[in-house]
């Protein structure tokens, strides 16, 4: 095993600031990316997340603040001498090379042996599962095996953190979920910190050890899939991940007190009592029939299979409440059900 | 059997304007007699006559030393022209003005280059009509390698760069074979475009070396002779063999 122990910061992102034209891609993001994590950029298209892998790679280069890879300047080493591997989303096989050539590029730019650059191009072939297809151009692969070719090439020289970016938004729905399970077994074989880039919340979930939500170029969270879906730090957080009820009121003692609707359960917080902030229940959490304090009609009802959701409209509320229910609804369109939730279930956000 | 159509006949009328000249000219070519007003028989003996006369010679090999040196010229200045406007700028204005020289008319192109030389008191000949037609010849070029561009994905550079490759490696590894394609079209559509090309070069070209197409002008002054026919139909053999080739090349260039 190498001296450097999982945990421990591989990466350091400093106030690191951006601006394209009027556009500021990046504000002052700070990150760090501990060793042997799979790591996720998580945000909306143009919330500066393939910006900041872009930097990473050593292709565009901040304003302002500092990169440090085992801290060492990373910005002062020009890309191709980065300890730093891209797996791009187009994929970028060189079309004119077969699959073992695309894959030794890299390792012959390091001068390695030819003996040990056939070892390690049969090694990677067998761990993405392409042997047999080292001598099939790229056009002759189909969608999933193109990505395997594009990942193989970025992890046989084994950098120190391979970027990944949008690595399955390319492939349908069957090949995908395939790959995810993929992705994942390989980054634990190679042992290689991963930092993947994607706009979809249920794919970060599923892969990352922790997830960075971004927004409009600032980083908005960082944890965990568990606690950034039942604790999201701001209202953003709140309703990009998952499904979330949110309304807004006052703090009280008793509960959140909202006008036309009455007092909703929510945690106690003696330090807001007063503030005005946003209450944020998932679904999942929410109780129907009960003896609840809010009343409601049942606006829709959707069977998924396993679960059911319920929208129920809460006069005063301008929104339907969401109610995700195991297996099939005991309410149908038009009943009247009561609502509710216990107060440690919800949230309160962007108190002020 | 595929059922006739009526709308076969004006297709075919209209191929026929435009090959019946060519096809009279293959046949005339062939005659046994001197005159086009009379068919002798087949007869290929104008194809002798055509090796054995010296101002023709002569004008052949100066066509091809200058649409040589002219292609040569004008695909590493229109290759690297392309690949500069393609990456390092995104002025719309620049792009139309490399290619301009492409759709000029010839006329004005070369009373602008004989005016330009006679400013720099350029003594004229071979290298005048040489450097003449390497300006179109580039724009040709150009036009045909940044279409290629267009269709080759931006990130393989970045790939290349990624994997360790410093600048000059990735363009002489990546860059220029993903652009060989349509570097050999432009290539071959410059050498076509300047051994048939007259009015540049006859605006250009000095008093000693005239090239074939000035050749021919100067000979048909006083009548077109069966010889010319002949002479004309190897042109035509030849620059079909060019144009056909540099577009399945551009078409192999869409498949990869």
């Amino acid at each position: 095993m190498s001296d450097h122990h999982a945990g421990e910061p591989l990466v350091s992102i400093k106030s690191v600031s951006r601006r394209f034209g009027d556009v500021q891609a990046l504000e002052q993001v700070s990150l760090e990316i501990r060793q042997g994590e799979f790591f996720a950029l998580l945000g909306p298209s143009g919330c500066g997340k393939t910006t900041l892998l872009r930097i990473l790679a050593g292709f565009e280069h901040p304003d302002s603040g500092s990169v440090t890879l085992d801290g060492n300047d990373l910005l002062a080493v020009p890309p191709h001498r980065r300890p730093v591997n891209l797996m791009f989303q187009s994929y970028a096989l060189f079309p004119h090379m077969s699959v073992e050539k695309n894959i030794a590029y890299g390792l012959e730019r390091d001068r390695v042996p030819k003996r040990e650059i056939r070892e390690r191009v049969d090694a990677v072939l067998a761990t993405v599962g392409l042997t047999g297809l080292a001598r099939r151009r790229p056009h002759q692969l189909s969608g999933g095996q193109r990505q395997r070719v594009a990942l193989a090439r970025a992890i046989v020289k084994r950098p120190r953190l391979l970027l990944l970016d949008e690595p399955l938004s390319a492939l349908d729905k069957k090949v995908r979920a395939e790959m995810q399970l993929e992705l994942k077994r390989l980054q634990h074989e190679v042992g290689i910190t991963f930092v993947v880039v994607t706009h979809d919340q249920e794919e970060a979930m599923s892969l990352a050890d922790r997830i960075a939500v971004m927004s409009e170029g600032r980083v908005r969270q960082v944890d965990a899939p568990v606690p950034l879906y039942e604790r999201p730090a701001d209202l953003f957080v709140a309703d990009f991940i998952g499904a979330n009820n949110l309304v807004t009121g006052v703090v009280t003692t008793e509960g959140l007190r909202v006008p036309d609707v009455g007092l909703l359960p929510c945690p106690a917080a003696p330090d807001a009592v007063g503030a005005t902030a946003t209450l944020a229940v998932r679904p999942e959490r929410v109780r129907l029939g009960a003896d609840g304090v809010l009343v409601g009609v049942v606006r829709d009802v959707t069977f998924f299979g396993g679960t059911t959701r319920v929208a129920v409209d809460v006069t005063g509320l301008d929104r339907p409440l969401l109610a995700t229910v195991a297996g099939a609804a005991a309410v149908g369109v038009g009943d009247k059900t009561r609502v509710d939730w216990s107060g440690s279930d919800a949230v309160l956000l962007d108190r002020t | 059997m595929r059922r006739f159509s009526w709308l076969y006949v004006p297709a075919g009328l209209t191929y026929l304007f435009l090959y019946l000249p060519i096809v009279v000219l293959v046949v005339m070519s062939f005659n046994a007699a001197d005159t086009p007003y009379r068919w002798d028989g087949f007869d290929t003996a104008w194809y002798g006559r055509l090796f054995a006369d010296r101002a023709i010679r002569e004008g052949l090999i100066n066509t091809l030393v200058v649409a040589a040196g002219a292609t040569a010229l004008s695909t590493v200045l229109g290759t690297l022209l392309a690949v500069g406007l393609a990456r390092h700028t995104r002025s719309k204005l620049l792009d139309a003005i490399a290619v301009a020289p492409a759709v000029l008319p010839d006329i004005v192109l070369a009373i602008g280059l004989l005016a330009f030389y006679t400013a720099v008191q350029f003594t004229l000949g071979l290298h005048s009509i040489l450097l003449a037609h390497t300006v179109f010849g580039t724009a040709f070029v150009a036009a045909v390698v940044r279409t290629r561009l267009a269709h080759v994905d931006g990130s393989l550079e970045e790939a290349s760069r990624d994997l360790g490759a410093t600048a000059a490696h990735t363009f002489v590894r990546i860059t220029l074979p993903s652009l060989a394609p349509g570097i050999i079209a432009g290539a071959l559509l410059a050498f076509s475009l300047s051994i048939d090309e007259f009015v540049i070069a006859f605006f250009t070209a000095g008093p000693q070396d005239p090239t074939l197409p000035i050749v021919i002008y100067s000979m048909v002054r006083f009548g077109v002779t069966p010889e010319i026919n002949a002479l004309a139909t190897l042109l035509l053999a030849v620059s079909f063999t060019f144009v056909i080739a540099a577009q399945r090349l551009s078409r192999l260039t869409e498949s990869l």
